[in-house]
């Protein structure tokens, strides 16, 4: 799920690079009689989403674990304001399917927008890999490859000052799985009888989540660093095929 | 069982569909041929 596309070894493709090029292709598979509407890579995500919803983006997402290292060097930490947390829709909604949509070269093939112009993830984890290790491709790179390196060093920059700056106001892939929370079979439950509104799981929070009223929040990434945090045992996960002991049955201390 | 359950299960079967119809269309190996290629969008040269 998490590879990218540029990547050499990659058996399988990021979700959201195989949706800009099946949205970019979709005009020329029309025009040959072929109907490839980027399906396969749309219901994976549904499948992913609808079990576990942002799961992946808290326990597999390597980009998200190089965003906590850097938030662990010290020096002055800034929150991110709500509002920047809804710009990940509009990228998505720009970068993955209008603009490669609408916006096609000669030949009738659109382009990927989120992938080319945006990704740092990208960059850190392919682009920078190839570009050090293949002189071949370092002699070509340019003025794109030099804007997308500026680009992830501002995001490097920021993921020091502030938790996962990337996760919170620009990934597509979390805006589309994040969508899923509300419904996903995986879902924290808060105890409300219980809570003491210590706040505790709101600080313990990699998204600054307030976990008591907005638990299954499109924003949450499901770490479960909440429920771990939680001394007071009134946050809890469910998973329909994990059976466990509800801590609601355990005393309060 | 919960409307919240039934809406995953539901969204769940949809979406399993749908892969079965990407793959139906070919889809995957357009997907894999596209992931073993180096396309070099990551260094702005794809």
């Amino acid at each position: 799920v998490l590879n990218c596309y540029s990547c050499p070894s990659a058996v399988a493709a990021c979700p959201i690079g195989s949706l800009q090029h099946a949205v970019a292709s979709i005009r020329v598979r029309l025009s040959i009689g072929e109907s490839q509407f980027g399906l396969y890579a749309l219901g994976s995500l549904g499948v992913v989403g609808s079990l576990v919803g942002r799961f992946p983006c808290g326990w597999f997402c390597p980009f998200g674990l190089v965003q906590e290292l850097l938030h662990k060097l010290p020096g002055p930490k800034l929150r991110i304001p709500r509002f920047l947390t809804h710009l990940r829709y509009a990228v998505l909604a720009l970068t993955v399917f209008i603009l490669p949509f609408l916006v096609l070269d000669a030949a009738g093939y659109g382009d990927t927008w989120f992938c080319k112009w945006i990704c740092p993830a990208g960059t850190l984890e392919a682009g920078l890999p190839l570009v050090v290790a293949n002189a071949g491709i370092r002699s070509q790179v340019g003025l794109l490859f030099a804007w997308k390196v500026a680009l992830l060093a501002a995001f490097v920059l920021w993921m020091i000052v502030s938790m996962r700056p990337f996760c919170r106001t620009i990934c597509p892939l979390g805006a589309i799985l994040g969508l899923f929370n509300k419904v996903s079979l995986l879902r924290l439950t808060v105890d409300s009888d219980r809570c003491a509104s210590c706040g505790d799981c709101s600080r313990a929070c990699p998204v600054a989540l307030e976990v008591p009223r907005r638990p299954n929040s499109p924003d949450c990434i499901r770490c479960l660093k909440c429920v771990k945090t939680c001394e007071r045992g009134c946050l809890d996960y469910e998973f329909p095929l994990l059976s466990r002991p509800p801590r609601s049955e355990q005393p309060a201390p | 069982m919960g409307m919240r359950k039934k809406k995953a299960i539901i969204l769940f079967i949809i979406a399993l569909a749908l892969v079965g119809i990407g793959l139906a269309s070919g889809e995957y190996w357009a997907v894999l041929e596209k992931a073993r290629k180096v396309c070099l969008e990551c260094v702005g040269i794809g």
